[in-house]
């Protein structure tokens, strides 16, 4: 690959990262406090593209490089294609469902407020109801949000994925449903789920990990959210 | 006004070195080996083009086309063998623009066009390559691909601008001038400023073959290399970036690196036998102003390591998605296989210092021990690495040195697991 290649490559992955950074199509691959370093990242790509033509144009011909590029260099137009072309989703139910509940004890339970329906996420739900017996939870009417996942029995759970930094470490937090589910669901829809807590408990069929049920009394279709990811969890 | 005749002939002087390689056909399978590899095939496939008949050994000479040595040697014998007469105005005939056209665009044709025809192409079917993604173990796949991408790319691009800025700025004689002259006691202090050279494993191996160069006993060199990418502030931030509620691992990374690399500098200097090493070639940045020495060295480093975490992107992404979790949950129960089987799979994913961490993060199944394996030994011996290390020192060097740092590395870090985490 020659210099003008080369630079025409990096403008590229680095126009790929600005573009990913200044849309949320960057919180599908890593957690929101990337994002300075992605912008950055972007914008030196970009420097170093106008670098190499510029200094290009001024070197003299007999100084041609002796060092040519590997063929290794080829490689970085996966990832511009990837995110160009396919920006793949959100990890969803497929990975959900190949990974056990990462479910781990809470610091504590704050105090939650006291009238109202109650909306908690995901892993909170789980936490309550697996380590705090659902004290503060019983009698409330409680709204959740989540993805579906079926596992191999058909049997539905609702599901939010959290991450440490990027996705290759996103491990789910998974709820099973009951009550007045839907008949049909979709993997990967993302539901509102209202519903109260109930103390039947279940393992995850992946891991053992603890699953707590949750009784459904209605369920809502509702746009994939602003960041697919649960972020709270483990701060 | 000058650059074009420059330019010209350069072409031409190109072509006549070429005609006398060809006349003299001494070149087999050597200077294949010797000259790099990168655009060969393109400059090939021109000569093809432009010579239907050409002797055999051809392959070799793009190189000296391109790279125009010794021109002034060669250029005495080019009129009686090609027909045309010396001088280069007459050279510039109706035939000779023709054929510098050709070369012009054949040059160009080599890798910009054929980026934009992959790009072209991609885009044209992307209905096709999108349905053909849609599988839910492909999307799977890709995302943790462009995840690890969009993650390591800014450390990566971090960690090549501040080893540039050292490379460039900070003369390669400091370096020696520092380190003590006992070759025993310069190890432990090159291994300790490992932790100023803030940058992947990619870029260390350079440094080091600049220090050798540079009158650096090998022993303190080859210390600096291994603890380099191991121990900066970059990779060590990354590392409590990465395990949050295990503040040891930090320290325990940082100890075992160090350990590794002053052990193997010690061991290089008692047993260690200077003809195994190959002397590195000259820096290609001599003779070049600072701002393109710097963007020289940024562009070259981002190319190289980042199509090598490409690689590993895709190792990790092909681990995560396509393994059954249940080869590495049955690996991850025995203490000693989880050890072995990080180790082993540090070499193999060849992932980069700056980004390693945030795997092995996601290695949950594995024992912290075992994941402080995975950090140790992937900075210090994978299959790049390797590579890059047979490229600077010379394969009789990388044959005994790799295997040696494996070992100690693992044992290393299996103790130092052990008493730490």
């Amino acid at each position: 690959m020659n210099r003008l290649a080369q630079s025409a490559l990096l403008f590229l992955l680095g126009a790929t990262l600005l573009h990913a950074g200044m849309t949320d199509l960057y919180l599908r691959y890593v957690k929101a406090g990337l994002r300075p370093l992605v912008l950055l990242a972007g914008v030196v790509l970009i420097a170093t593209a106008a670098a190499t033509l510029w200094y290009d144009r001024r070197r003299t011909s007999h100084d041609h490089d002796h060092h040519h590029e590997p063929r290794i260099t080829w490689l970085l137009t996966l990832p511009v294609l990837a995110l160009i072309l396919v920006a793949p989703p959100a990890l969803g139910s497929y990975s959900a469902a190949h990974t056990g509940t990462a479910l781990q004890k809470p610091f504590g339970f704050p105090d939650l407020p006291a009238d109202g329906p109650l909306r908690l996420g995901v892993a909170d739900y789980a936490g309550r109801a697996v380590y705090g017996d659902g004290r503060s939870l019983r009698d409330r009417e409680l709204k959740i949000t989540g993805f579906v996942t079926l596992d191999r029995a058909g049997s539905p759970y609702l599901v939010r994925m959290g991450l440490n930094c990027c996705a290759a470490d996103a491990q789910p937090v998974k709820i099973a449903l009951t009550g007045n589910v839907p008949p049909v669901l979709s993997p990967d829809t993302w539901l509102e789920i209202t519903g109260r807590y109930t103390p039947r408990r279940t393992k995850d069929p992946v891991n053992d990990g603890p699953i707590p049920y949750l009784e459904v009394t209605r369920a809502k279709p509702v746009p994939t959210p602003h960041d697919p990811y649960d972020e709270t969890w483990n701060t | 006004m000058g650059e074009p005749v420059v330019t010209a002939h350069d072409h031409v002087r190109g072509r006549f070195t070429w005609l006398t390689l060809i006349r003299n056909a001494p070149h087999k399978g050597e200077d294949c080996l010797t000259g790099t590899a990168g655009s060969r095939r393109e400059p090939t496939r021109l000569n093809a083009r432009t010579r239907p008949s050409v002797p055999k050994g051809r392959q070799c000479m793009p190189m000296r086309t391109t790279g125009g040595t010794g021109p002034v040697a060669t250029t005495k014998t080019v009129p009686r063998e090609s027909g045309e007469h010396g001088d280069i105005e007459a050279d510039r005939g109706q035939e000779g623009r023709e054929r510098q056209e050709d070369r012009d665009e054949g040059r160009h044709l080599n890798s910009a066009l054929l980026l934009t025809l992959l790009l072209v192409t991609a885009v044209m079917f992307q209905g096709p390559i999108r349905g053909a993604l849609a599988a839910p173990v492909m999307q799977s796949w890709m995302t943790v691909f462009v995840a690890v991408m969009v993650q390591a790319l800014p450390f990566l691009v971090l960690g090549v601008l501040l080893s540039a800025a050292i490379a460039v700025f900070v003369p390669p004689s400091f370096f020696a001038r520092a380190l003590p002259k006992r070759p025993v006691l310069a190890v432990p202090v090159a291994s300790a400023a490992g932790a100023v050279l803030p940058g992947c494993e990619c870029a260390s191996v350079p440094v080091a073959g600049a220090l050798v160069r540079r009158g650096v006993t090998p022993a303190a060199a080859l210390a600096f290399l291994l603890s380099a990418p191991a121990i900066n502030p970059i990779v060590l931030t990354a590392t409590a970036v990465a395990f949050p509620g295990n503040p040891e691992m930090v320290l325990a990374r940082f100890v075992a690196s160090l350990l590794v690399a002053c052990a193997m500098g010690w061991l290089w200097h008692r047993v260690g036998r200077t003809d195994w090493l190959r002397p590195p070639a000259r820096s290609s940045y001599e003779g070049q102003g600072k701002g393109a020495a710097f963007w020289g060295s940024v562009r070259h480093d981002v190319t190289h390591a980042g199509g090598f975490l490409v690689v590993g992107a895709m190792a990790a992404a092909t681990l995560k998605a396509v393994v059954p979790a249940d080869w590495l949950r049955a690996a991850a129960g025995h203490p000693v296989l989880s050890v072995l089987a990080l180790a082993v799979l540090a070499v193999l994913l060849s992932i980069c210092s700056e980004a390693d961490a945030f795997v092995a993060a996601s290695l949950t199944q594995f024992s912290l021990t075992a994941r402080l394996t995975f950090l140790v030994v992937g900075p210090m011996i994978d299959l790049k690495l390797f590579a890059m290390q047979a490229g600077t020192f010379g394969r009789a060097f990388a044959l005994r040195f790799a295997p040696a740092t494996f070992a100690l590395a693992v044992v290393v870090s299996a103790l130092t697991g052990t008493v730490l985490l």
